[in-house]
C-alpha cells in the first residue's frame, strides 16, 4: 500500500461454490483467485448475481466453497469445522450488511454488545467497549436508543460499531451503502476508510455503486457470473 | 456463550413475545398444577391414613397365639416345615413373662374377653366384655369418646359401645356415671377353689375338667362411651361392647372362650391365655420380635404386612394419579414445541445475524434450550403454588362438606417439600426434553439463507 511490507491477509485458490437446483447446476463462484494484503481495502463489483455475496459469505466463513481452498492468516477455512467457523467469525471478522441486520427488540447498546457476549468477553470490559464502539461512528449518545428509532445512516453506523467492537483484523461489508443516500453513503464509506488506515484493518466490501469503490477503494475486483474479470487499482488507495 | 449470557437473552426473548410464552408457560402451569394436586391428594390421603391407623397402635403390636389353638392364625404356613420342627409351646403366664423380657417389648398382655350378661334397670343384657390395657389411654384407641378413660389401671369402672349404650337407654349420655352389674362365669380350679369363694353367690355349677364355673356378680360404674369401634375391630377388642380395665378382667377370673377349648385339647391343668397382645417400641422392631416369639413356637400375627401392602397401595396409588396428572403436562410440553418452532420461523433472521456474529451451533442450540428451560421452570414454580391452592381448595370443600355431617375436619393434601421440588425440577426437565427438537432445528439454520432476503 503505501510502500510497507504487507502479509497476505485473505488467499482465495481457485475457489468454486456451485448451487443444485435440481438437475441444474448454478455455479455461484467459479474458480476465482485473489489474494487481499492485510490493511488492503478491495471493492467487490459486479452486475446482480454476478456472485459477490457468494464470495464474501465463503470468507466469512459462511458458507463452505464446493472446491477450492480460501487461506485467512494462513489458515484454511475450507478444514474448520462448524465451531472453529463460528470462532474465526467471533475473533477475526466483522460483518456488515445491506440490510443493517440490527436485531430490532435490542437496544442499540445491547445490538453491539452481542458479538461480545458471543466472545464471552468479560462483563466489565463490555460496557466500555461499547461505548467505545459507538463513540467510532458518533453514536454514543443513543445507547438505549432501539433501531426503529434510528435514521438509516444511523442504523448502519450502528451496525458498523457492531462490527467493529470485538477489534477484528478484517472487515466484510455486503453493500453497506445500498439502503443510504449518497450522502448518507459516503458518510459511512469514510467511516470505513478512516478505519482501515487508522487501525490497518483489511476491508472487502461490496458495492454497486463504482464511483464510491473509485473513489474509497484500494483496489476494484470486478465479478462477473461467478468469474473474476478484472481487478485493478483505484483512486482510494496507493495500490501499485 | 455463558450461561449468564444465555439465561438473561433467554429471559430476554420470552419478554418480547410476551403474550405467546405466558401462555405457553400458563399451559406448563396448568400441566405441573394438576400433577402436583393429583399427587398432593395422593400424599395427603397416605398421611391421613397412617395416621389414623398408627393412632390404634396396631402397627407397634405382635399378636400372640397358642400355635395349637390357632392354625389359621399362623399366616407363615410357608413355613410349615420349621414350625413342624418346634413343639406348640402353651401360651400360660411363664410365656407371658418370657415375651416380656424380650428386647424392645414395652407391654405383653393378653386378651380378655368373655360373654357376660349385664344388668341394668334390672334388665338382662347379654353381650361381649373385653379388658382394656393401660396402654390404650395413649395410643389412641379411644380418642373422641364421651366420658373419660378409666380413672385407674383397677377401677370398677366401664366403657360402652354405644350400641351398647342405645340399647341401656334412650339417652345415652345419660348413662355416664351411673352403676350397671356384670354377671360372669367365675373359672376356679376345682383343687384350691377359696379365691373369690367368699363374694359368690350361686353355687358351683357342674365342671367337666380340672375347674369349676361359679357364677358372679361385680358392679361396674360407666365412665365412658366410644361411637367408633376401639382397635378397628382389632387387637383383641373386637365385637365387645363394654370394655373394663384390664387388671380388673383379669381378677375376675372369668370362664372365657378358650377355656373349653383347653379343656377339649386335654391340656388344662394350667390356665393358658387365649392370646397376648406384645406392645413393642416402634413398628420398625415389630418383625424381629414376631421373629423371635415365633422361634419360641407360638402363632403370631402383625399388621406389617397390612402396612406394607398399604404402602404399596399407595405407590401404586401415587403412581396412577401422577400418570393423570402427567398428561396434562405432556399436552403443555407441546405447547412449548410449538412455541419455539413458531419463534425459530419468526427469528430467522436474528438466527443468521447471531451466526454471522460468531455464535456456533451450540450457543444457537443453547439459547432456544434455555428459553424452554425458563418457561418450564416459571411454569413449575407457578404451577406448583396453583397445585397446592387446588389442594386447599379441595381440603376446603370436604371439610365443609364433613362439617355440614357434624364430622371433624381433615387433611386431605400435602404439598411436602420434596414435591415441590420435584415437580419443579420434572416440569424443567420435561421442558428441555421439548425444547430438544426446536433448539436442534434452530443450530442447524443455515446463516446464509437465514440473511438472505428480508
Ligand atoms: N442458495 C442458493 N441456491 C441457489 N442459487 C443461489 C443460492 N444463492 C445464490 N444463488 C445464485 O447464485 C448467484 C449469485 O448470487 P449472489 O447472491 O452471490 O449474487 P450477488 O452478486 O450478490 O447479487 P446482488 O447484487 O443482487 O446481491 C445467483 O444467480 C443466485 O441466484
Ligand atoms: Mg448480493
Amino acid at each position: 500500500m503505501t510502500g510497507e511490507t504487507n502479509g497476505t491477509a485473505i488467499r482465495v485458490e481457485s475457489v468454486s461454490r456451485h448451487y443444485q437446483m435440481g438437475s441444474a447446476v448454478i455455479p455461484a463462484i467459479n474458480g476465482v483467485t485473489l489474494s487481499i494484503l492485510t490493511g488492503e481495502f478491495v471493492a467487490l463489483l459486479g452486475s446482480s448475481g454476478s456472485g459477490k455475496s457468494t464470495l464474501l459469505n465463503l470468507l466469512a466463513g459462511l458458507d463452505r466453497p464446493t472446491s477450492g481452498a480460501i487461506v485467512v492468516q494462513n489458515r484454511n477455512l475450507a478444514e474448520m469445522d462448524t465451531y472453529e467457523l463460528a470462532r474465526y467469525r467471533s475473533q477475526i471478522v466483522g460483518m456488515v450488511f445491506q440490510a443493517f441486520n440490527l436485531l430490532p427488540r435490542m437496544t442499540l447498546e445491547e445490538n453491539v454488545e452481542l458479538p461480545l457476549r458471543l466472545a464471552e468477553v468479560d462483563r466489565a470490559e463490555r460496557s466500555s467497549r461499547v461505548r467505545e464502539a459507538l463513540g467510532h461512528v458518533r453514536l454514543d449518545k443513543r445507547l438505549a436508543h432501539r433501531p426503529s428509532e434510528l435514521s438509516g445512516g444511523e442504523q448502519q453506523r450502528a451496525a458498523l460499531a457492531r462490527a467493529l467492537v470485538n477489534r477484528p483484523s478484517i472487515l466484510l461489508a455486503d453493500e453497506p451503502t445500498g439502503n443510504l443516500d449518497s450522502a448518507t453513503g459516503e458518510e459511512i464509506m469514510l467511516l470505513l476508510k478512516q478505519f482501515n488506515e487508522a487501525l490497518r484493518m483489511t476491508i472487502v466490501m461490496v458495492t454497486h455503486e463504482r464511483p464510491l469503490a473509485e473513489r474509497f477503494a484500494h483496489r476494484i475486483v470486478t465479478l462477473a457470473d461467478g468469474k473474476l474479470i478484472s481487478e485493478r487499482g483505484a483512486n482510494g488507495g496507493a495500490k501499485q | 456463550m455463558k450461561f449468564g449470557d444465555i439465561s438473561e437473552l433467554a429471559v430476554r426473548n420470552l419478554r418480547e413475545a410476551i403474550l405467546r410464552n405466558s401462555l405457553t408457560t400458563l399451559g406448563v402451569a396448568v400441566g405441573v398444577a394438576s400433577l402436583v394436586a393429583m399427587l398432593s391428594l395422593g400424599v395427603g390421603l397416605q398421611q391421613f391414613a397412617s395416621k389414623k391407623l398408627s393412632s390404634t397402635g396396631l402397627f407397634n403390636a405382635v399378636f400372640v397365639a397358642s400355635r395349637s389353638e390357632m392354625g389359621d392364625f399362623d399366616r407363615s404356613r410357608r413355613n410349615a416345615a420349621q414350625n413342624a420342627a418346634q413343639p406348640a409351646a402353651p401360651l400360660d403366664e411363664a410365656a407371658r413373662q418370657e415375651i416380656a423380657r424380650l428386647q424392645n417389648v414395652t407391654e405383653v398382655y393378653p386378651e380378655i374377653r368373655f360373654m357376660t350378661e349385664i344388668r341394668y334397670a334390672n334388665n338382662p343384657y347379654p353381650t361381649m366384655v373385653a379388658g382394656v390395657p393401660e396402654s390404650a389411654r395413649a395410643d389412641g384407641a379411644f380418642d373422641g369418646m364421651q366420658g373419660t378413660f378409666f380413672s385407674g389401671p383397677a377401677a370398677d369402672e366401664a366403657i360402652l359401645q354405644i350400641e351398647f349404650a342405645k340399647e341401656l337407654s334412650n339417652d345415652p349420655s345419660s348413662l355416664i356415671g351411673k352403676n350397671l352389674v356384670l354377671r360372669y362365669a367365675e373359672r376356679q380350679a376345682l383343687a384350691n377353689s377359696s379365691a373369690r369363694n367368699s363374694s359368690s353367690k350361686g353355687s358351683a355349677s357342674s365342671a367337666s375338667g380340672g375347674f369349676s364355673v361359679v357364677p358372679h356378680e361385680q358392679q361396674l360404674k360407666i365412665v365412658g362411651i366410644v361411637t367408633t369401634e376401639p382397635g378397628g375391630g382389632f387387637g383383641g377388642f373386637g365385637r365387645s361392647r363394654v370394655f373394663i380395665p384390664l387388671q380388673v378382667a383379669q381378677t375376675l377370673s372369668a370362664t372365657e372362650v378358650n377355656d373349653l377349648r383347653s379343656v377339649l385339647n386335654g391340656s388344662s391343668a394350667n390356665r393358658d391365655y387365649a392370646s397376648l397382645t406384645v406392645r413393642v417400641k416402634s413398628p420398625k422392631q415389630v418383625e424381629a420380635v414376631e421373629t423371635t416369639i415365633k422361634s419360641m413356637g407360638f402363632a403370631t400375627f402383625s399388621l406389617l404386612d397390612t402396612t406394607r401392602n398399604l404402602r404399596l397401595f399407595f405407590t401404586v396409588f401415587d403412581l396412577l394419579l401422577g400418570i393423570f396428572g402427567s398428561l396434562a403436562l405432556a399436552v403443555a410440553t407441546l405447547g412449548i414445541v410449538n412455541t419455539l418452532v413458531m419463534a425459530i420461523l419468526e427469528r430467522r433472521r436474528e438466527i443468521g445475524v447471531f451466526k454471522a456474529l460468531g455464535a456456533d451451533d451450540r450457543d444457537v442450540k443453547q439459547l432456544f434450550f434455555a428459553e424452554a428451560g425458563v418457561m418450564g421452570l416459571i411454569g413449575g414454580v407457578f404451577g406448583v403454588f396453583l397445585g397446592w391452592l387446588i389442594g386447599r381448595a379441595l381440603t376446603f370443600g370436604t371439610n365443609v362438606y364433613l362439617a355440614r355431617q357434624s364430622l371433624p375436619s381433615v387433611d386431605i393434601s400435602a404439598v411436602p417439600v420434596w414435591l415441590a421440588f420435584g415437580a419443579i425440577a420434572f416440569a424443567v426437565i420435561v421442558s428441555l426434553i421439548a425444547g430438544l427438537y426446536p433448539a436442534a432445528r434452530a443450530a442447524r439454520l443455515n446463516p446464509v439463507e437465514a440473511l438472505r432476503y428480508e
